[in-house]
């Protein structure tokens, strides 16, 4: 199910009237903002720990080349197989070559942002493979034969009735809205499919350089499950997500967990150095690391380059009032919520995603609850220039600015402008308000009376007395603080 | 925010008080020159001011903004103060003009040393005056709608509150939602109306919730938005700018406003 991001207006119109969507995004709102915001407050001194996790980002991505290099010598060392793609294309030829290798036919999925860039899993489908999401969010999502609605919370658009119903259908199992119950219907289908796969497929939260190692930060087990029981384990990342030393992820963890869910550690951390040696116990036999490019290597000699430090843990959408009200699918691509709007447009190109930068009244609550302080709405206010300069502006809007540059370059014109408007909002105006606006502005009518312009505006106040009144303390009760 | 300058106390200040306070509300440029005139300090206003010219940079027109703002450079060059009866506007004065005039030395030169004499009216009561008490009085229990651009671009959270809480008579009710945007965003809420109006159905309701009688907020555009929905919905709550509400019992024209004693 791919929207597409052009008909943006028309989805976030559609998502509005959505009731079930409507049920679920206010659940939402309410449950994970107050969650984050206590466990961030719970860590003592927050504002610390996002300076110390953005430096390790900072690091990271301004010597992005020399880390991955680093990161590549040692999963050599360590046995695996590392592999460059350029774009979507390669990164899936690379993955379909290699469960062709590994003559697989079940191939188990944990939950993967980068895959689903790519759009793994119908490409996998196409050619014959079995691909099955373990994370329950996931499945649940490839049940519907839908797409992920949050970076961490891909369901998160359906309620639990919605959920029910598709379990029922799909599976077989007898209707249960009891989570327990809803919960080991999916379990177990699940785990009967782990022993059957021959190749796991997971994504990865964090890559550390100085040891060669993949982190997996989960809730479910699944990743550790697809990353172990499989004979092939294929770990696919973006190159953005490279920190440079073990050293730095337990910061890195702190804030990713607590602005993800709440958590002071999620229920699984899955550190994996190299496949399986010859005295260990478990492991798949082969582990191949595919580091992507698609699109980074351009934002990084960007003004937009912080994109990279996203840890995609979800919180920028959690708080944003434009995704509480619409929530991800209107987004129309991979990435949804305020760092969807700068990624997509940076991913997908300006000519189909223009809508996204601009659908923001930049209020900055993304900023304020990113663990890695990206300053989204900065990239919004960048993207958008970008998109003016390139001369896709909405209709009409360069016309309109134009005038209100040349109206505003004079206080004369200015002037009579305001004794136009007078003029003409005369005959509507009750009691000092519009009830209806001419195009383009009657769409602020639509629920909404608007001010008329004051019969005298503040200049004529100005002239008229206030610049004759002197300042005098008498007045003034209370006391001076300081 | 600014700390406390530790400077002495301003003398004169000059005003830049907005296009939509010029154009649409005349009273809060009024309570400002006045509260300012109470507290001492005398007030001037170039006429040559119209717009900090934040519409056109927000929707990615730099050259026209460029137009613009670059009046303001000059006009305001020669005052230590420059008071700003609004959170956005300050915001792209002091943050968004060096962005501006980032390729033109001269002109950046002049954008850091106008941001660095720009404050938004509460924080420069709170910080640059020292004072929370300006004497006035209302009868009403009040929200504070914390506008975006004022908390998050300058990080001024306190000083509305604080000025706020010493009006005597005032019953400060804290909407949850304070720090939630109204869903204005300038041009976005005529562009994506559906959501706007959206986000602002929630911010309404949340005062509802909370019992307010009156909203307080430190920007003219929030306030025209949510005005605007109260009206058109028939609801009885007051909406004022902090200006007015610090002018209160002063303000020989609104007499209505001040409590009962």
């Amino acid at each position: 199910m791919h929207l597409g991001t052009e008909g943006f207006q028309e989805h976030a119109r559609q998502a509005l009237k959505d009731e079930p969507l409507q049920k679920a995004l206010h659940l939402l709102t309410n449950e994970f903002v107050p969650r984050r915001v206590a466990a961030m407050q719970a860590l003592g001194d927050p504002e610390a720990l996002r300076t110390q996790a953005r430096a390790v980002k900072e690091r990271a991505i301004a010597q992005l080349d020399t880390y991955l290099e680093q990161f590549a010598d040692n999963l050599d060392r360590l046995g695996a197989r590392v592999h460059w793609a350029h774009d979507a294309a390669e990164a899936r030829d690379i993955i379909t070559g290699i469960a062709q290798q590994a003559e697989a036919k079940v191939i188990v999925k944990g939950k993967s942002m980068a895959a689903e860039e790519i759009h793994l899993n119908p490409h996998l489908e196409e050619l014959g493979y079995e691909v099955l999401e373990t994370d329950l969010g996931e499945y649940i999502i490839q049940l519907a034969e839908e797409t992920p609605s949050h970076i961490i919370a891909p369901a998160i658009h359906k309620t639990r009735q919605q959920i029910a119903s598709l379990l029922h259908e799909k599976i077989g199992d007898p209707y249960t809205e009891e989570l327990p119950g809803m919960t080991q219907i999916a379990r177990r289908a699940l785990r009967q499919q782990f022993l059957r796969a021959d190749v796991g497929i997971t994504g990865v939260n964090f890559a550390i350089a100085d040891t060669g190692s993949i982190v997996l930060v989960t809730n479910e087990g699944n990743g550790r499950l697809s990353s172990t029981l499989p004979r092939v384990h294929i770990a696919l990342m973006g190159m953005e997500k490279i920190i440079p030393r073990l050293d730095d992820l337990p910061v890195m963890l702190k804030v990713l967990t607590n602005s993800a869910t709440g958590q002071k550690i999620s229920s699984y951390v899955t550190m994996i150095t190299g496949p399986r040696r010859t005295h260990d116990l478990d492991g798949p036999e082969e582990l191949h690391v595919v580091v992507m490019d698609n699109g980074r290597s351009d934002i990084l000699g960007s003004d937009n380059r912080e994109a990279l430090y996203c840890l995609r843990c979800g919180a920028c959408l959690n708080v944003c009032p434009i995704y509480q009200n619409i929530g991800g699918h209107a987004y129309g691509w991979v990435y949804p919520g305020p760092i969807g709007a700068v990624l997509t447009p940076l991913f997908t190109g300006l000519d189909t995603a223009k809508h996204l930068p601009r659908a923001s009244t930049l209020c900055g609550a993304c900023r304020e609850a990113c663990p890695v302080k990206i300053d989204i709405p900065h990239m919004l206010l960048n993207l958008r220039r970008q998109s003016v300069n390139r001369g896709d502006a909405l209709a009409g809007e360069g016309r309109l600015f134009s005038l209100w540059a040349w109206i505003m370059q004079r206080p004369g014109r200015y002037r009579l402008a305001l004794r136009l408007a007078r003029l003409g909002q005369m005959p509507f105006t009750r009691r000092g308000w519009l009830g209806k606006l001419p195009p383009p502005f009657h769409n602020w009518t639509q629920s909404r009376d608007f001010k008329a312009v004051a019969p005298q505006s503040f200049r004529d106040r100005w002239q008229a007395t206030l610049q004759y009144e002197q300042p005098g303390r008498n007045g003034a009760g209370g006391a001076n603080h300081e | 925010m600014r700390e406390p300058t530790g400077r002495q106390r301003p003398t004169r200040v000059a005003l830049f008080v907005t296009c939509l306070g010029d154009a649409f509300y005349p009273q809060v440029g009024e309570a400002t020159v006045r509260l300012l005139h109470r507290l001492g300090i005398a007030v001037d206003f170039p006429l040559g001011q119209t717009c900090c010219a934040q519409p056109a940079f927000n929707a990615g027109f730099h050259d026209q903004a460029r137009q613009v703002a670059q009046r303001n450079l000059a006009l305001f060059a020669n005052y230590e103060y420059v008071v700003v009866p609004s959170g956005s506007c300050t915001a792209m004065i002091r943050l968004f003009y060096t962005d501006l005039f980032a390729e033109d030395p001269h002109l950046r030169q002049q954008a850091e040393s106008l941001a660095a004499r720009t404050y938004e009216l509460s924080e420069f009561l709170h910080n640059v005056v020292g004072i929370d008490d300006v004497g006035a009085a209302f009868a009403g229990k009040v929200a504070y709608h914390a506008s975006c651009h004022l908390q998050r671009e300058l990080g001024v959270t306190e000083a509305p509150r604080r000025l706020i809480s010493q009006v005597a008579g005032v019953e400060a009710c804290d909407a949850e939602m304070s720090e939630q945007c109204c869903g204005f965003g300038g041009t976005f809420a005529v562009k994506y109306p559906e959501i706007s109006s959206a986000m602002l159905e929630k911010k309404i309701a949340s005062l509802q919730r909370a019992g307010a009688d009156t909203l307080v907020s430190c920007d003219a555009g929030c306030l025209m938005h949510i005005a605007g929905r109260l009206r058109r919905q028939g609801m009885d709550v007051r909406v004022m700018h902090l200006a007015e509400l610090l002018n209160t019992g002063h303000d020989a024209e609104e007499p209505h406003h001040a409590p009962g004693n």
